[in-house]
């Protein structure tokens, strides 16, 4: 394989490279590589053992702390607007300070949540009745929807014709939403 | 105050009732963590913030009736004692972090104290829901009930990604935590446990003490929860909870039978000594009570035992901590002071069992 870099020499360095979900494949020669050294601050850095990984599992200061160095420029400018607690004191205290926090620092929370909640970063539980609003009338339709395959594979027609109503009664509410929010 | 009355007060409605495998599972809890959109979290909220959230409930929730428990009432933490607290902590009601470093934070508790709903603890509010036995899901159905009726007042923060959206990222999600706490006594003298608990941990439960994180197992009472509350509906969380659950419950009866069939002597005769220490001691630490009280429930469980009901290792477990010595007492007691209460409110316990009895 050759370099991607350069296009000249074998490719003797093969790296993967996962922020925020997205995996990118890096194959480079190793004079390439060290030129490109910040994007693998990981291997340059001795401090990134096992141990470290585990205390950032329980503490998010001594990992973040490296990431911010390179991957997230002026991390420590950034700051909510409603609370004005800044990304670094939230990595110092493990807390946020209001919810609009999730908005402001949402791109540097997948990663932290996955590894809170082994892999997963979407919500795929209650909708609150209220303010779920269309939310829970889309989470009802895919249910209902759902229900009407079973009920038509099972041949029960008849049942499958009322859930029929019920998911054209949801789609029309959905849609009377929908016009009122445009 | 006399013991009898004392105790009829010291005892939630839901100590005294057997749940489904009560001879195991104490109590299943659910807890939900919310917050309010119009509000900073109490991370850094200001003192008004705080004090305008706990009039919002206290107008809108206490004093009112709420069908499935009744009468809600509001306990402000800046109003009641340091033991009055504490005694709130033993009886699970309230989180140590509440009582001691939230001064706003409040409490509405259920009449019947089968719900409490925290108010001003690391969320703007904690709503809490405990049963006897194993009931994970039946504490689930209330805890989302009552989680509708204050939506119904009050807007949550909610986003249509991340889900509930609270203080610390480990709860956001569902923002719920679902626990129980069991008693496993031959699982711990068989040496089992050690090995059963990282496997535990491995399927994204936690095992710990009694009293939560970094607590010992006192009693031989462990209390297995949740860790995720993201990705994985509240029913999905519930059901996985359960299941563990009630693999361990059938192991704990193996160990159980293994150890009747191999040391049934030796186990009576501990179980038998630990009874004569509970019933005649004059000062006892709480960590050989708890000890000696494991060893009495195993022997109710085992039928060694025949005429004591099987709460009273529920019950024990609460009532000889220093909070309620201290409220049965009437003040503060010195820690020798509080082992030789200890001592006779154990054995007024058990001469309470002799008398409904008959014996």
């Amino acid at each position: 394989m050759i370099c991607q870099e350069c296009k000249q020499r074998p490719a003797t360095m093969h790296f993967t490279k996962i922020i925020n979900g997205e995996k990118t494949e890096f194959h480079l020669c190793e004079q390439c590589a060290k030129e490109h050294g910040d994007m693998f601050m990981f291997y340059e850095n001795d401090d990134f053992s096992l141990n470290n990984l585990l205390a950032g599992l329980l503490n998010f200061q001594t990992p973040m702390k490296e990431m911010t160095a390179n991957t997230f420029p002026n991390s420590d400018i950034l700051q909510c607007e409603t609370c004005k607690m800044t990304y670094h004191q939230f990595t110092q205290i493990g807390r946020f300070g209001c919810s609009d926090c999730y908005r402001t620092f949402a791109r540097y929370l997948p990663p932290i949540l996955k590894r809170l909640h082994s892999g997963n970063s979407t919500h795929y539980g209650k909708i609150p009745k209220r303010k779920g609003g269309v939310l829970h009338l889309r989470k009802q339709l895919s249910i209902l929807k759902q229900k009407l395959q079973e009920l038509v594979a099972r041949e029960e027609f008849e049942k499958a014709a009322e859930v029929r109503d019920q998911i054209r009664s949801l789609e029309y509410q959905l849609r009377q939403r929908g016009e009122e929010e445009m | 105050m006399s013991f009898e009355k004392f105790f009829n007060t010291a005892v939630s409605s839901w100590m005294s009732q057997e749940g489904p495998d009560s001879d195991i599972v104490l109590s299943s809890r659910i807890r939900l963590a919310r917050n309010l959109v119009d509000f900073r979290f109490p991370t850094v909220f200001s003192s008004e913030e705080a004090q305008q959230i706990v009039s919002l409930f206290e107008q809108t929730f206490a004093y009112r009736s709420y069908h499935p428990v009744g009468r809600f009432e509001l306990l402000k933490m800046s109003e009641l004692q340091p033991i009055e607290k504490r005694v709130l902590v033993e009886k699970h009601l309230i989180s140590p972090l509440l009582a001691e470093d939230s001064p706003f934070g409040a409490c509405l508790l259920s009449e019947n104290e089968e719900v409490s709903i925290m108010i001003n603890e690391e969320d703007h509010i904690r709503i809490q829901c405990l049963f006897p036995g194993l009931q994970l899901t039946e504490a689930l159905e209330a805890a989302n009930e009552l989680d509708d009726w204050i939506e119904e007042h009050v807007n949550y923060a909610f986003d249509e990604k991340l889900g509930y959206l609270t203080s610390c990222p480990t709860n956001v999600g569902t923002g719920m935590r679902a626990s129980v706490m069991m008693h496993l006594p031959a699982l711990v003298l068989t040496q089992q446990m050690n090995r059963i608990i990282p496997a535990i941990n491995q399927l994204g439960l936690v095992v710990r003490g009694t009293y939560g994180e970094g607590s010992e197992a006192l009693g031989n009472i462990f209390q297995i929860s949740n860790q995720i509350t993201l990705g994985k509906s509240e029913e999905d969380i519930v059901e996985d909870l359960k299941s563990i659950v009630q693999q361990l419950i059938a192991q704990e009866r193996m160990a159980r039978e293994a150890l009747v069939k191999t040391l049934n002597i030796q186990l009576e005769d501990r179980v038998f000594r630990s009874y004569g220490i509970l019933a005649n001691c004059r000062m006892i630490e709480s960590k050989e009570a708890a000890q000696c009280l494991s060893d009495v429930r195993l022997g109710i469980d085992l039928g060694y035992i025949k005429n004591i009901s099987r709460n009273i290792l529920n019950e024990l477990m609460i009532l000889t901590q220093p909070g309620f010595l201290q409220q049965y007492a009437g003040g503060v007691l010195r820690p020798e002071e509080r082992d030789v209460r200890r001592a006779a409110l154990i054995r007024e316990r058990l001469k309470m069992e002799e008398k409904k009895h008959g014996g």
